[in-house]
This record gives C-alpha cells, sequence and structure tokens, in this order.
C-alpha cells in the first residue's frame, strides 16, 4: 500500500475521531445545552386568576373585576430593538423605560416583570401585531378591581403591586403581581387570589407562540379566587355615608346577634374607583397629600376618642357586677362631684338619683361616685392597684383597650391605662380621685368608634359579644365564615343588664334622645359628648333597636359636632329607621342632617 | 474487455458508492423536512416549501447521475479542460448577469432557482487537475507541474474572492491532498498546517507578535548556519515568503474578510463574548446539537431547529437538525456515511490504472471530506464559521447537483 494513501486515510478518521469525541462531548458529557435549548423555545406564561369578587348581605355586587393588559418583559431574552418605537406605543420618554427595564433586570433576568401595566384595548391591539419586533416581551392579560358604587372604600381596601419585603417572603408573588393592601382586600388575600395557572408555551425565534408544550400536559388552569360575602348592608352604607357628607367622624353598625357589622362609615372617604390600575399610585398620593381631609384614614378602627358619656353605662355595669352599687342605690348630686380641691359639675337634673334615672340624666356625679366606690372597694381589693386591675379586666372584657384581630385590618386598641402606668405617674401613690374623669368617660381612656359599637352590641345581647367582622361566607353564601362564630361570653351576669338597658329606653323617652326617637319602635340609646382639647366637642350617640330583641346597634360620632343630641343621635336613628323599616320616613330630620357641614 | 482489465476499475457501477448516495440524500431530505415543515402551510406540493423544492432537486439529481452513467467514460477526460474553461467563464459571467445572495454576488438566477456556478468549478478544477497531472509521464514530470497546477487551483479561487464568496474558495485548498498523493513531500501537509497556525496565530495575537516571533526564529538559524552560504539564503528566501504571508493573512483578515466574517473568527477565538450577537450563530447550533443527548428528541420534535433558533438550519447549519433529532447515534451515522464514502472513494481510486480517474477521485474526496469538515467543525465550535454546505445533505440545487454530477462521473469511470 502506498505511504500517502495510508497517511491520507489516517489523517481523515484521526479527524473524523476528533468530531466524534467532540460530538460525544457536546451531546453526552455535557449537560447544560438540554436546559439551554428548553430555555430557549419554552416559555412559561403565569395565568393570572382573577379575584373573587365581592357581595353585600343582600347579594349585591360591591367589587368585580375588569379586563386589562400589561405589557412583561423577560430580560435574559431581550434583543436588540426599537426603543423608540416601544416608546411611542406606551407613550412613555425613553430614560423612563430604561428605568424600567433596570428595575426588571435588578429584579430577576430570567423571571417575568412588568414594563407597563393597563394598556388601553386600542394601544393593545397595535402592540400586539408588532410584538415580533421585540423579543423578550410579551402581553398578559389581568383583571382590575371596579366598584359599582362609590361606597365603602376604606373596608373594601384597595389591591396594589407587590412590594420587595413580600417578594422575599413569600414564593407566590412576582414583581408586578397585585396583593391586597388593606381593608378586605387584605384581609382575605388568601381566598380572593385565587390559585395561578400557567400555560407552557413554545415561543419561536421570533418570540411567537407556536403551540404548546409536550401538549400542554404541564399546563395549569388558573383558578379565580373564592368569592366573599360581606355583612356589609350596601344600601345602608351608602345612606350613612350620605348622611356623613361633609361631617368627619364615623357611623359604625352592628347586628348584635352575630357580631355581623352593618355598615362603617367613615368620613371624609373617597371613591374606591380612584386606587385602581394605573392611577392608583397618582391619585393614592393626592389622598395621602390631603391633610385637611386626611381621606385615607379609617376613623372607625383608627380614630381613638374620649369615650365620653356612654362609657358611664360601662361603669355603671361594672360597679353593680362588683356589687358596689345595686339598682337601688342612690348618690346625691348636688351639682357636682366634690373632691375637695376641684368638682365634677353636673347638668341640672332633678335630686338624688337612682342608676336608671343617672343614665337617663347622664349624672356626672353619681358615676364619679360610683367609679370612686368601684376603685375603693376595699372589702374586696386590698390596694387600688388591685381594684383598678379588677375594673381594667371588666373593661377588657367589654372590647375596649383590646383589638378584636377580627378581618378588619389596622384596628387600633384604644387606650385604657395599666395600673403600672398610674402607678409611675403618681409615684404609686394614688387614689380614685387621682382617676375619676375616667368614670365620665374622659381622662386618659380613649376608645375606637368600632369598640363603642360592640359595647352596645353586648349591651344589646346582655352580656355577650360576636366578634364584629365584614365577611360572612366565603366561597359560596352557605360557606358561613367560620372565623366568627365563637360567643364571647364578658363575664358579666345577665339580670345587671336590665337596669342598664332601662335607662336607656329612659334616655329615649325622657331624656336627650326624645328628640330622635323613631314613631313605633322601642329604642334604646345614650348621647355623649366626648371632650375635645383642640376644639368643638365631638357629638356621640349610642342607640339599639328593637328594644326587646335588638336587630340593629347604631355608635355614631361626629367631630366637632357638639352635643351627643345635635348630630350624632339623629344619624344614628336615621340609620336605624332606614335598616328597619327599610325607609326614612322623618324627611324633614333628614334634610336637616344633610344640610349640616362640619367641615 | 483486455482493455477494461489493464485499466482497471469494476465491470459494475459500485453498488457501496451509490448506496452512501441515496442513504446520505435520504437522510438529508428526511431532515429538510423536518427542519422547514410549517404545520400552518402544510402544502406538501408548494414550491414554497425548502423540501418539496428539495424533492425536485433530489428527482433531477438522479436524472442526471442516470445520464452521467449512460454517456461514454471517455468523455470526462477529453471534457476536463473544456469543462474548466466553460466553469471559469460562468464564474466571470456572474459578475456581469449575477444576483447577491446573503453577501456573495455568486448567483445566476434562472426563473426562480438560482445556479451557484462556484459548485460546479469544483468539478471542472477537479477534472482539469486531474488531466493536467495524468499528462505527466514520469513521477518527476509530475511532481515538477506543481507550480501550474496552482496556478490552476487558484484562477478560480481568486474569481471567487473577488464574488466575496470566501468560504467557497477555501475549498479549493482541498487539493493539497491530491498534491500529496501525487508524491510532493509530506512537507506540503506541514506547511498547509503551519500555514493555517500562523494564520490564525496572526488573527489572535497580531501581526507584530507573528513578525517577531518568526524574525526570531529566522536570525538564530542565521546565526547557526552563517557560514553555510548556501543555506543563509535558503533561510532568507523562506523567511521573507513567510513575513509576506503574514502580511498577507493581516491584510486578508482586514481586508478580504467581511465584517461578519471577522466576528466569527474573533468569537471562535475568544476575542469576543457576545453570546446574543456574533455568537449567537454557533451558541445556538450548539444548543441544537448538545441537546439532542444521545438518542435525540424524536424526528419533527427538535426545538432549536424547528423554531428557527438555528439560523440557516436547513443549509449551512443542517447538522444541527440532525444532532438535535437524532442525538449522538444520528451525528455518529452521519459522520461514518461520511468518512466510509470518502475512504470508499479512495480506495476506489487507488485501484485505477488510469491516472486521470485516480487523481479525479483524490480530487472529489479532498473536496467532499473538505466540505464535512468544515461544516461541522462550525457546527460543533471547533472552526470559525464558513457558509458552505455539508454535502447531498444541505438544501440547495446547485450544491447537490454539483456534488451528484461529481460523484457519478468518478462512479461511471470507474466502470470501465
Amino acid at each position: 500500500m502506498n505511504k500517502h494513501y495510508r497517511v491520507i486515510i489516517f489523517l481523515l478518521i484521526g479527524i473524523t475521531l476528533v468530531f466524534l469525541l467532540r460530538l460525544f462531548q457536546l451531546q453526552v458529557i455535557v449537560k447544560k445545552y438540554k436546559d439551554k435549548a428548553i430555555e430557549n423555545a419554552v416559555r412559561r406564561i403565569t395565568e393570572h386568576p382573577a379575584r373573587g369578587l365581592i357581595y353585600d348581605r343582600n347579594d349585591s355586587l360591591m367589587v368585580y373585576n375588569d379586563a386589562a393588559y400589561d405589557l412583561m418583559i423577560v430580560p435574559n431574552e431581550t434583543r436588540g430593538f426599537d426603543t423608540t418605537e416601544l416608546c411611542y406605543i406606551l407613550n412613555i420618554s425613553k430614560e423612563d423605560l430604561k428605568k424600567r427595564i433596570e428595575k426588571a433586570q435588578n429584579y430577576s433576568r430570567m423571571k417575568p416583570s412588568m414594563v407597563a401595566q393597563q394598556i388601553s384595548k386600542s394601544n393593545y391591539g397595535y402592540l400586539q401585531e408588532k410584538m415580533f419586533q421585540f423579543p423578550g416581551f410579551f402581553v398578559q392579560n389581568r383583571t382590575l378591581r371596579h366598584y359599582p358604587k362609590p361606597i365603602s372604600a376604606h373596608i373594601l381596601g384597595y389591591v396594589g403591586e407587590v412590594d420587595q419585603k413580600v417578594l422575599e417572603a413569600d414564593d407566590y408573588y412576582q414583581l408586578g403581581d397585585y396583593i391586597g393592601i388593606s381593608g378586605i382586600e387584605k384581609a382575605y388575600e388568601q381566598e380572593l387570589r385565587g390559585t395561578k395557572g400557567k400555560r407552557v408555551v413554545l415561543v419561536d425565534v421570533h418570540n411567537r407562540e407556536m403551540g404548546s408544550y409536550k401538549d400542554g400536559e404541564e399546563d395549569q388552569i388558573a383558578i379565580q379566587g373564592l368569592s366573599l360575602w360581606s355583612t356589609l348592608d350596601m344600601r345602608l352604607q351608602e345612606y350613612g355615608e350620605k348622611l356623613m357628607e361633609n361631617k368627619r367622624g364615623s357611623i359604625v353598625a352592628i347586628e348584635p346577634t352575630t357580631g355581623e357589622i352593618l355598615c362603617i362609615v367613615s368620613t371624609p372617604s373617597y371613591d374606591p374607583n380612584l386606587l385602581v390600575g394605573s392611577a392608583r399610585s397618582k391619585n393614592y398620593a393626592a389622598l395621602l397629600l390631603d391633610s385637611v381631609r386626611v381621606p385615607l384614614f379609617n376613623r372607625a378602627l383608627q380614630a381613638s376618642y374620649p369615650p365620653g358619656s356612654t362609657f358611664k353605662l360601662a361603669n355603671g355595669l361594672i360597679a353593680l357586677q362588683e356589687e358596689v352599687i345595686t339598682t337601688k342605690t342612690v348618690y346625691s348630686c348636688g351639682g357636682g362631684y366634690n373632691m375637695g380641691s376641684h368638682t365634677v359639675k353636673c347638668h341640672p337634673h332633678l335630686g338624688s338619683p337612682d342608676l336608671i334615672y343617672a343614665i337617663q340624666t347622664s349624672c356626672n356625679a353619681y358615676f364619679c361616685r360610683t367609679f370612686f366606690n368601684t376603685l375603693n372597694n376595699r372589702k374586696k381589693y386590698k390596694t387600688i392597684q388591685e381594684a383598678y386591675q379588677a375594673w381594667k379586666d371588666h373593661i377588657n372584657a367589654l372590647g375596649f383597650g383590646i383589638k378584636f384581630d377580627s378581618d378588619l385590618p389596622y384596628e387600633l386598641k384604644g387606650i385604657i391605662p395599666s395600673v403600672a402606668y398610674f402607678d409611675k405617674l403618681h409615684r404609686k401613690s394614688w387614689n380614685p380621685n387621682s382617676v375619676i374623669s375616667m368614670g365620665i368617660g374622659q381622662g386618659e381612656a380613649a376608645v375606637t368608634p368600632l369598640q363603642m359599637a360592640n359595647f352596645i352590641a353586648i349591651i344589646a345581647n346582655r352580656g355577650f359579644y360576636y366578634k364584629p367582622h365584614v365577611i360572612k361566607a366565603i366561597g359560596s353564601k352557605d360557606v358561613i365564615n367560620d372565623r366568627f362564630t365563637e360567643k364571647i361570653d364578658c363575664g358579666f351576669d345577665k339580670r345587671h343588664f336590665d337596669a342598664i338597658i332601662e335607662g336607656m329606653e329612659q334616655v329615649m323617652l325622657a331624656g336627650t334622645g326624645r328628640s330622635v326617637q323613631i314613631p313605633g319602635i322601642k329604642m334604646l340609646g345614650k348621647t355623649g359628648t366626648a371632650q375635645n382639647p383642640h376644639g368643638k366637642d365631638h357629638s356621640v350617640f349610642v342607640c339599639a333597636a328593637p328594644k326587646e330583641e335588638p336587630k340593629i346597634v347604631v355608635f355614631c360620632l361626629v367631630e366637632n359636632g357638639g352635643f351627643g343630641a345635635t348630630v350624632a343621635a339623629p344619624i344614628a336613628s336615621l340609620i336605624t329607621e332606614f335598616y328597619l323599616n327599610g325607609e326614612v320616613k322623618r324627611l324633614d330630620l333628614e334634610k336637616r342632617i344633610l344640610e349640616m357641614k362640619f367641615l | 474487455m483486455i482493455k477494461k482489465v489493464s485499466l482497471g476499475g469494476s465491470n459494475e457501477f459500485d453498488i457501496q458508492l451509490i448506496l452512501y448516495y441515496i442513504a446520505i440524500v435520504f437522510i438529508g431530505w428526511l431532515t429538510i423536512f423536518s427542519t422547514s415543515y410549517n404545520p400552518a402551510a402544510a402544502d406538501f406540493f408548494s414550491m414554497n416549501n425548502a423540501y418539496t423544492r428539495q424533492m425536485v432537486f433530489i428527482g433531477t439529481s438522479i436524472l442526471i447521475a442516470i445520464f452521467i452513467l449512460l454517456l461514454k467514460g471517455q468523455y470526462y477526460s477529453f471534457l476536463s479542460y473544456p469543462s474548466y474553461l466553460c466553469c471559469l467563464l460562468l464564474m466571470i459571467a456572474v459578475f456581469f448577469i449575477g444576483t447577491e445572495i446573503s453577501g456573495a454576488q455568486a448567483w445566476i438566477k434562472i426563473g426562480s432557482f438560482s445556479i451557484q456556478p462556484t459548485e460546479f468549478c469544483k468539478i471542472g478544477t477537479a477534472l482539469a487537475l486531474a488531466k493536467f497531472f495524468s499528462e505527466g509521464k514520469t513521477i518527476q514530470e509530475k511532481k515538477n507541474r506543481w507550480i501550474t497546477a496552482f496556478g490552476i487551483i487558484l484562477t478560480p479561487v481568486f474569481i471567487i474572492i473577488l464574488q466575496r464568496d470566501t468560504g467557497s474558495a477555501l475549498v479549493f485548498f482541498s487539493f493539497i491532498l491530491l498534491f500529496y498523493r501525487i508524491g510532493l513531500t509530506g512537507w506540503i501537509l506541514v506547511v498547509g498546517g503551519i500555514a493555517a497556525g500562523l494564520f490564525l496565530f496572526t488573527l489572535f495575537f497580531n501581526e507584530i507578535y507573528a513578525l517577531a516571533l518568526v524574525t526570531a526564529i529566522f536570525v538564530l538559524f542565521w546565526i547557526l548556519h552563517r557560514n553555510n552560504r548556501k543555506k543563509v539564503i535558503r533561510n532568507a528566501i523562506v523567511y521573507a515568503v513567510t513575513v509576506v504571508f503574514i502580511a498577507v493573512s493581516y491584510m486578508g483578515y482586514s481586508n478580504m474578510l467581511q465584517q461578519h466574517q471577522k466576528m466569527r473568527i474573533d468569537t471562535l477565538l475568544g476575542k469576543v463574548d457576545d453570546p446574543q450577537g456574533a455568537d449567537y450563530n454557533l451558541n445556538q447550533s450548539k444548543i441544537a446539537i448538545g441537546s439532542g443527548g444521545l438518542f435525540g428528541k424524536g424526528y419533527m420534535q427538535g426545538t432549536q431547529t424547528k423554531l428557527n433558533f438555528v439560523p440557516e438550519q436547513h443549509t449551512d447549519f443542517i447538522f444541527c437538525g440532525i444532532g438535535e433529532e437524532w442525538g449522538f447515534l444520528g451525528s455518529l451515522t452521519i459522520c461514518l456515511l461520511f468518512i466510509g464514502l470518502v475512504l470508499r472513494i479512495l480506495r476506489l481510486s487507488e485501484r485505477q490504472r488510469d491516472p486521470f480517474v485516480k487523481y479525479y477521485g483524490y480530487g472529489i474526496a479532498g473536496i467532499i471530506f473538505f466540505h464535512f469538515f468544515i461544516n461541522i467543525g462550525m457546527t460543533i465550535g471547533l472552526l470559525p464559521i464558513i457558509g458552505i454546505p455539508l454535502p447531498f445533505i444541505s438544501y440547495g440545487g446547485s450544491s447537490l447537483w454539483a456534488f451528484t454530477i461529481m460523484l457519478f462521473v468518478f462512479i461511471k469511470m470507474d466502470y470501465r
């Protein structure tokens, strides 16, 4: 055989062997190319479920969804594209686009994140045609919240993009995802958000979808979030917000037998539709900066007020339970409660009241003395500290100074000072007179409107309550929200409520509530005037009706409204009438209220 | 009968070569179908489909093959120079009537088909070279003809470079294999290798280092041999040639190669790393082949090729489709088929008594192997990306016709 022939054969076979070794290395030994091919061609598209709907207690829709389109980016898959064109379509500046892309890159180069949200439907059509020019981008279908009526903004809350903290804490969320930020949207995020689905598709080099991957066996359908049935009565809520127009304050109405909140108003408020979609951040900033109206502030849960005269009901009840007084106990009122150096003045009323008459007339002297005796009960408690602690335990049992931990995010617990607080304030030497103003609902104590309303529910129930809440059923109207079915007993003998209720009825018949008594319905009520060191007093009223089996308790507070009977009482009464009768007949009263302005 | 025996060759057409041909062409069509089939426009008989057109090319190729087998073998020896000249004229004609396709002015459009004369010129050159060498009476006489033979090669190369089709020009250097077989010293392979190495070295480091290195070697030589005048002169000549080569390499790199070709070489050399840019072709090609694994993803299941991530996936990068869908076993099969085909041609060539047929065999074996070498080498990242087709497999009429003619002329001449 020719030598050169042999050399050539060896050379050619040698080269082929080198190729085969290289191919073996590429195809069999190195594994990364498999992943890279999948990364190239397989796109996991998250299917966002629609959030659950929210109905009111009568099946009226409070919150629903509307379609929107977001532009997403996977930074690693972008190649050179026409930024001018994209900016033109999105109507943003080049710098803005650059910033958005950088933000997405900082989040993740592999995972999709949002570049532009809520593209209009016409722009969406145009963009869809041009998508092939923008590899690494895709359009995602989303839904946005909408509210048929511009009411109950505070309690419904709003959704917005997840922040960095949530992203780090919870794998479920990706940059640009929506999450409930306040109200029901936050409290029921888990139920409302639904289950994300995914579509696994093949895309070609131009980023066009070319069918499903593995015949769709990895696809998962997005499951819409559960619908919620609220305890709120939309009509009542709307009426309440109407009555509170041009007033600062709140209304809380509860069905005492269940703890269901029928309406919860805080004014000034805002249209919940303002905090939806791309306009959200701009509108939110405007609402946040409105320091005069403070519309984002939910007074019903977050404002602490001096409880005012309504607190006398609690103190009377505690004194009965502690056997400091009986319903027959009479204290004389010489125009006030004299502590030597100082007198707590009283309103003019007849002679020496018993408990019922003291409630009817809101006698300061009677309740100061009662409170004094409660804290000075040396038969039962050795020190004032022990006596005060016993009183505080009762007060806490009545729902003051604690959080209900209900389904209302961001509730405050108000202020019921501890023993330690007074020990520190008075260097351990204090006596009932040091704290006597709390006996008539002034001084250090502060409560929220929700707590006051719940307290009236306890009276209406004669000693127990269900946590006040806003969601009664989840998923289906007959699936009862089981978080709030526990009956909470306050530890008072049922009989002690008789005198309290009797007193409250007298308020409506012969006392400060006379003018707002609803014809034909037996009502319980109590006015209050919460002293306000910063200006005109706050007008407070609580009521429950009908007397025998109360179906509704209402708390109303109008800041700077003056006496309880002036504004708060008519509003609470109208709310009660509207709820019980389905309509309001006292149109002149309604008109007068609507014309009142305290802003 | 006696004459036939004395000339060597077989008395039937070599069935092995024909089987290799059929197998490779068949695999080629299957792969073109797989990479270009579009279910959204699945009209099989539409001439817009690459696979339908290739079917036509295959049909015409078979007709051409039969025609060649029917012609008298002696014609080819007689026609070698004329066909070479014809090809040269055609290529020159391209400058006047040609069209430009992907950067190369190398096509003549006839109706909806385009003919690339370069492909056919490989046959003409192989014939002419074989003829030219076979005219030398003695081995020594043949050896002495190499300078003119280089001329035969360089003429088409020069024209092709002017057409900016560097890849095809490179192919003509595969005739070195023939030169070597004729008896030119093994240095021709070594010099070829060193030239390629120096070429890369010049690109990789830069011409100054290359010059410095070469100068240093020759200065050392000169010091060692300064008393031997003859050697000094010879070294000086070699040195001068080397310097000129480096200069040409550098100029060729910076002027002759187009920007995209430079980028490809830079990418392979690691001068630039940009997986989404110039590196893109190579990257996607490696992903396609690498993701095939041992057994492949299955026919028509290749995502890289079907979804167009690999560029030119039915022409220059068609090997990706095979690697991706048939895995290492597919790659192995293709490599074995090609080396089998080339070795078979060489073996039959060795058997020939007629030096013309023998040299022609070596010429076309070199061309086919060189195509295989460059094409697969680039798809697996061992060689820079140079756009030349994989014989019998890549989509394209000119290429398939040319390789069919090339091979069947040999089969015919082998049969005497």
